[in-house]
């Protein structure tokens, strides 16, 4: 059975949504990893960066998280390959880090949005997607302020000439750039994304098209 | 010695704040304002050091945490140092 683990800051709030998803994939108990470790235990094979309001989005939404200690560790552990995903404010989190291209700014309507949005899957060849189709819908859901994806001209160019976008809304909730949902980096092994699979994992919370997220990512490996 | 760190968005990054806050001016009847951009102002409290490298310093700390430079560009003021010590060119970055 495939060891994870989930990292915890202050003022997460999606990581025990992130272990109990994980905990029904994989049956076994991923790693909580506090903040302040240095290093990731040496069993772990997939990371989640939960959602949250890390640090209460003081000074920026992940910014502060993205210089915690244990964030040094995962970023050399993805240079080389470990897969790390990150999940609206961890996906915050990966690009304050520069792990993934972009920023997530402020949603151009103001206000928070939560509610569930149908993702098309705009490329199902990755480590992440691969038990999805291209362009199949899946409704995932989505709670956040800050998730209006922006990038410069020239880093959208390259991230879409590269087939990074992994999931766009199918009705923008947000003002992202090109209706961005969510991104992998060049290497394939981080994702970022806003919306919450992880809370869709069981029906009785109403869908479960989360799940072939992670059977993917873990089947990778 | 005191620093101050002025951040805003960079030129061409839609403000949404700042267009809220523009249309709330134009609400109260201030028809000339065009536009409004909303950044912060961060006041560093700092150990006595030469100018030159507290700027250096300084600008390390804007680049590394206190600003986002894909979305933000920032100034930095020193109180009692005659001119704007330090500007990041948003001409250069757009």
């Amino acid at each position: 059975m495939t060891q994870t683990a989930v990292i915890v800051f202050p003022a997460s709030n999606c990581d025990r949504d992130a272990v109990t998803a994980l905990e029904q994939i994989t049956g076994k108990t991923p790693h909580r990893v506090w903040h302040r470790e240095t290093e990731l235990p040496s069993d772990v094979r997939f990371v989640v960066v939960p959602g949250g309001f890390s640090y209460g989005d003081y000074l920026r939404s992940g910014a502060i998280a993205a210089n915690s200690p244990i964030m040094k560790d995962i970023k050399e552990k993805a240079e080389k390959g470990l897969p790390v995903a990150g999940i609206c404010n961890g996906f915050q989190i990966l690009t304050e880090a520069q792990m993934l291209p972009g920023a997530l700014m402020r949603n151009v309507g103001q206000k928070f949005v939560c509610s569930v949005e149908p993702l098309r899957v705009a490329n199902s060849q990755t480590r992440f997607t691969k038990h999805f189709d291209k362009d199949q819908v899946i409704d995932i859901p989505v709670a956040h302020h800050d998730g209006n994806y922006f990038a410069d001209d020239e880093t959208l160019k390259a991230v879409e000439g590269n087939g990074q976008v992994v999931f766009r809304y199918a009705d923008n909730p947000n003002g992202s750039r090109n209706d961005i949902a969510g991104i992998i980096n060049t290497q394939g092994n981080v994702l970022g994304m806003m919306p919450h699979p992880e809370r869709a994992v069981d029906a009785r919370h109403g869908g479960t098209d989360g799940i072939n997220l992670f059977k993917s990512i873990l089947e990778s490996l | 010695m005191i620093a101050h760190v002025y951040v805003g968005l960079k030129p061409g990054v839609l403000d949404p704040q700042g267009r809220t806050i523009a249309r709330s001016l134009n609400d109260l009847g201030y028809d000339e304002v065009q536009d409004a951009k909303q950044g912060k102002v961060i006041t560093l409290t700092l150990a006595d050091s030469d100018p030159e490298l507290a700027k250096a310093r300084i600008t390390e700390m804007c680049d590394r945490l206190l600003a986002n430079t894909v979305i933000e560009s920032y100034r930095i003021e020193i109180e009692g140092a005659a001119e704007v010590q330090a500007e990041t060119d948003p001409e250069a970055e757009s």
